[in-house]
């Protein structure tokens, strides 16, 4: 092997990781007895937090990155990827879990920030995800590395409406490019806050040049498909899965939904008989102050 | 002529403008049972194989393929397609394998994402110039049956692999630039 070679940490092996998750289903999870129902229920992915959203949301408190111990039990459980959640702008958090070696670190929103600024994303040899509410923070995000986008939504409330105004809002704005020339361009990334360059880029693809997710708020396999059917590449589901009563039929019922998004008949199928969703909050009744979406823009 | 990409989970929309780019005939996403019987050749690209496998049980599409594959319809797979392609994967009880080519698979043995790599291989069968292959969580090709034949090595270990109508890659010709697999593919399918 000549070492020389061989290179790792691209930006095409790191956007290409998230690629292979597209159409899955990516489950939060937060002991390695969760984490097996969740690979056996066909996730693509796992995501290893301390608490789910919806619990962080009840203890109050600062949130922080997951105890190395309880990743890395789950990491040597598991054959799917493992992902790891870090505090936004805490990037010693984030280079404790590269030497962990997970394989995709969310820079999340549902975490307490420690600083205004992001990560540096770039100097990383592992790939991150953050989430935004639009297009200039997706944009942001891109530009400092990020491999993967997803809608914040509002995290830990089972209230599926944040990330399906998110999604909407994003896909909007891409649309809103199109047929601009170099002018329009140049303002309309005056007026996203984001560089030119990568504001060109998403215009003529007519798409996010990262992968882009969904999140925030899913808790029924019919949530999941109209998340999919809106346009996301794949989907995050967070307290939906071990919040709900039956979390082993539920988590199977989400995979299912995704790959059978388009087929309503099936989807009513796998729908039937799964027990409670989780019980959530309604969107709408929550204090401005009490909302995660809102953190690191 | 048509080619099919199997379309559950993973890269699907990047072989699809892969093969576009060098193929005239019709490229279709095969996501239902009965899609694969209306093609020439089947993709089935990289993603979670054990995601992909247990939604193409589920839909009824494991032993449709299966039977395909044994009738000759060509096949490419590429990482986790090469893992479902195979017909063993090291020390994992797998029910999901189409068995369709004579190797053994590990996975994950290159390493985790921290380890995903890109480097240059070699292929008589697409020329002479080296190939930037792109590794993701890439499985590992422990052994290779009778009949296989290996087209590609990296680091001493078969990377690509043929057997009649199966070609196996463990890296993504979707991801480089480079369309010499996908030519080297469509020439198996024109026969």
């Amino acid at each position: 092997m000549k070492l020389e070679d061989l290179r790792h940490g691209t930006e095409l092996l790191k956007r290409g990781f998230a690629k292979m998750q597209k159409g899955g289903v990516i489950m939060d999870v937060i002991n390695v007895e969760q984490a097996m129902i969740a690979e056996d229920a066909g996730a693509v992915a796992v995501m290893a937090l301390h608490a789910v959203p919806a619990d962080i949301r009840k203890m109050g408190g600062v949130a922080r990155m997951a105890d190395p111990a309880i990743i890395e039990a789950i990491m040597d459980a598991l054959t799917i990827p493992v992902m790891a959640k870090v505090r936004i702008g805490h990037f010693v958090e984030a280079e404790i879990l590269e030497a962990l070696g997970v394989d995709m670190i969310d820079e999340s929103e549902v975490l307490t920030p420690v600083d205004e600024h992001h990560i540096d994303k770039r100097g990383f040899n592992i790939p991150f995800v953050c989430g935004a509410r639009d297009l200039g923070e997706a944009l942001r995000r891109i530009d400092e590395g990020a491999a993967m986008v997803r809608t914040k939504g509002e995290a830990g409330t089972g209230d599926v409406k944040e990330a399906v105004r998110h999604m909407k809002i994003i896909l909007g704005e891409i649309r809103s490019l199109k047929g601009k020339d170099e002018e329009e361009l140049h303002d309309a990334a005056k007026r996203l806050v984001s560089p030119y360059e990568i504001v060109f880029e998403t215009a003529r693809l007519q798409r996010l040049p990262v992968v882009n997710f969904a999140a925030g708020g899913i808790a029924t396999p019919a949530d999941a498909a109209l998340m999919m059917k809106l346009g996301a590449d794949g989907i995050f589901v967070g307290s939906g899965i071990f919040k709900s009563e039956d979390p082993q039929n539920m988590a199977n019922a989400i995979v299912e939904a995704v790959n059978n998004y388009d087929n309503p008949s099936k989807l009513a199928e796998i729908s039937k008989g799964l027990g409670g969703a989780m019980k959530g909050i309604d969107v709408g009744t929550l204090p401005s102050g009490e909302m995660l979406q809102t953190r690191g823009m | 002529m048509r080619i099919g990409v199997i379309s559950i989970q993973g890269n699907v929309s990047e072989h699809i403008d892969a093969f576009r780019k060098v193929f005239d005939g019709e490229v279709m996403r095969v996501q239902n049972r009965g899609d694969a019987r209306c093609c020439d050749g089947l993709v089935i690209p990289g993603g979670e194989s054990t995601t992909i496998g247990r939604a193409l049980e589920m839909k009824g599409m494991r032993d449709e393929i299966k039977k395909l594959g044994e009738d000759g319809t060509p096949m490419m797979g590429t990482c986790a397609g090469l893992i479902l392609l195979s017909k063993e994967v090291y020390v994992e009880e797998r029910s999901d394998l189409l068995g369709l080519l004579g190797v053994t698979i590990e996975r994950n043995a290159y390493g985790r994402q921290r380890e995903s790599f890109e480097a240059e291989i070699c292929a008589d069968s697409i020329g002479k110039a080296p190939f930037n292959a792109v590794f993701i969580r890439a499985p590992l090709i422990r052994g290779v049956d009778n009949g296989v034949k290996v087209l590609a090595e990296y680091d001493g270990r078969p990377v690509a692999v043929r057997e009649k109508n199966i070609l196996g890659l463990s890296f993504h010709p979707e991801l480089s630039e480079d369309l010499r697999f996908q030519k080297l593919f469509l020439k198996m399918v024109k026969g």
